[in-house]
């Protein structure tokens, strides 16, 4: 692959932050969804979070594989959490009658995390990390 | 343009049927004696203008000092008209009239009403001074007629522009006030809405909040529609719109004080319910975003019950 990366997945801790940098293709949201379905298998990752806060568009191709991604990331263990949709978006979204199923939202990648530090994505997890989860704890 | 040209201008909206055309050239003449008639009489035919006004009942909110000052120069901006025949002064004066009389509620058809009875005034005054030769009456009514209907439509134009304008600033300002986004504790907002709710109030409604969210990381939106008195189909469907675009990004919205009409008007449309949050009134709906954010507020035991 040539260019700038279009998304990027890294490790934090028992999660994944997955960030996608700009609109992505249906062959590239594909290849973006096996990556990271794989990735939770290998990094046993307890949660995942998906940051969309580049994009200014999501078309409903998008926003499927999207929850498709939350879906499989739950019969595979983890827990995701979608954080940074712009409010363009998430209004499109909502006229367009997409959205995102069984998948949490959060404003942003701090939320994001904050929420999986909470949920079930907890019980294995934060016994593990120090500092992120000292973080995210709220108040 | 020369001056003289200048006095023909009204003639040329008159009729150009050749039968007129000497009646057109003797305007000339008649119209400055109309006008020094007017001026003639002034003092009785504005008393009697005054009269009319005041047994037709018009300009009740009006003290009689005023209608005398008034009345006045409206009888001499209007004697002003016949003369120049230029409109643009009592434009300015209609326009400046109407801009102190609105805010007290008189009424277009009061204003046009008082420029009629104006008309009818001196149209009798000139069938008495007429009233032996009943071709020069014609002759002077044929000058004058166009001349008062100007001035008739003159006034009432400004009075509506007038209103217009008014109104129009009006909806600026209710525009600006009308959805304010206020934060009340750490990540909780509040949006009280008062007034009734039409499309365009509900998508800039939506603009707000989700950019409220954004600014002030809010996770908890708590939305007060108690002054809404009734929404259509449409904006109840955006405002479940609005509910959804707010949990997409990260918040959830508390709607409060449904009124039983929007109550009715959601249960009739049919939409998805089950996701949205409503409470009874602000009150509640605190109560609730402090429980969802973790507060939990208590009297000192040391203050005084209620």
């Amino acid at each position: 692959m040539s260019g700038p990366k279009l998304v990027s997945i890294l490790r934090q801790g028992p999660h994944l932050i997955a960030s996608i940098h700009t609109a992505l293709d249906d062959t590239e949201m594909e290849r973006f969804r096996e990556d990271l379905v794989e990735q939770i298998g290998r990094h046993r990752s307890r949660g995942v979070v998906i940051d969309v806060a580049a994009l200014d568009v999501l078309d409903s191709f998008g926003a499927r594989t999207l929850r498709t991604i939350g879906e499989m990331a739950r019969l595979r263990g983890a827990v995701t959490v979608i954080v940074g949709i712009q409010p363009d978006v998430a209004f499109a979204m909502v006229s367009l009658g997409m959205d995102t199923g069984t998948v949490a939202t959060a404003l942003d990648l701090e939320e994001g995390l904050a929420f999986l530090e909470g949920s079930g994505a907890r019980r294995s997890g934060a016994g593990r990390i120090g500092a992120p989860a000292a973080r995210a704890v709220p108040r | 343009m020369t001056d003289h040209e200048h006095h023909t201008a009204p003639a040329g909206t008159a009729p150009v049927s050749p039968e007129y055309l000497y009646e057109r050239d003797d305007e000339h003449q008649l119209l400055p004696q109309l006008v020094a008639h007017l001026r003639e009489h002034r003092t009785r035919l504005r008393q009697e203008w005054a009269g009319r006004i005041q047994q037709s009942g018009l300009l009740r909110a009006m003290t009689p000092q005023e209608m005398t000052v008034e009345t006045t120069s409206v009888y001499d901006n209007y004697v002003e008209v016949l003369e120049t025949g230029s409109v643009e002064a009592l434009q300015r004066y209609a326009r400046d009239l109407s801009e102190r009389i609105i805010p007290r509620g008189v009424e277009t058809h009061e204003v046009v009403g008082i420029v009629l009875l104006l008309r009818d005034v001196l149209a009798r005054s000139l069938f008495e001074k007429y009233q032996l030769d009943f071709a020069l009456l014609n002759r002077v009514l044929d000058a004058y007629e166009p001349a008062a209907n100007r001035i008739a439509i003159t006034v009432a134009g400004s009075f509506v522009d007038e209103r217009e304008r008014v109104i129009r600033q009006q909806q600026d300002s209710i525009r600006e006030l009308s959805t304010p986004v206020l934060p009340v504790r750490e990540r909780l907002l509040i949006l009280p809405i008062i007034g009734v709710l039409h499309s365009e109030r509900a998508r800039q409604l939506t603009e707000q909040l989700l950019a409220g969210i954004r600014t002030h990381r809010a996770k908890v939106v708590v939305v007060d529609i108690t002054g809404v008195p009734d929404v259509d189909e449409a904006v109840a469907n955006h405002l479940v719109q609005t509910v959804d675009a707010s949990r997409l990004m990260g918040a959830s919205v508390i709607i409060t004080g449904l009124s039983p009409e929007i109550a009715q008007t959601l249960v009739t449309i049919g939409v998805d319910l089950s996701k949205m949050d409503t409470i009874g009134d602000l009150q509640g709906g605190l109560e609730e975003a402090e429980r969802l954010l973790g507060y939990t507020v208590t009297r000192d035991s040391g203050m005084a019950s209620p």
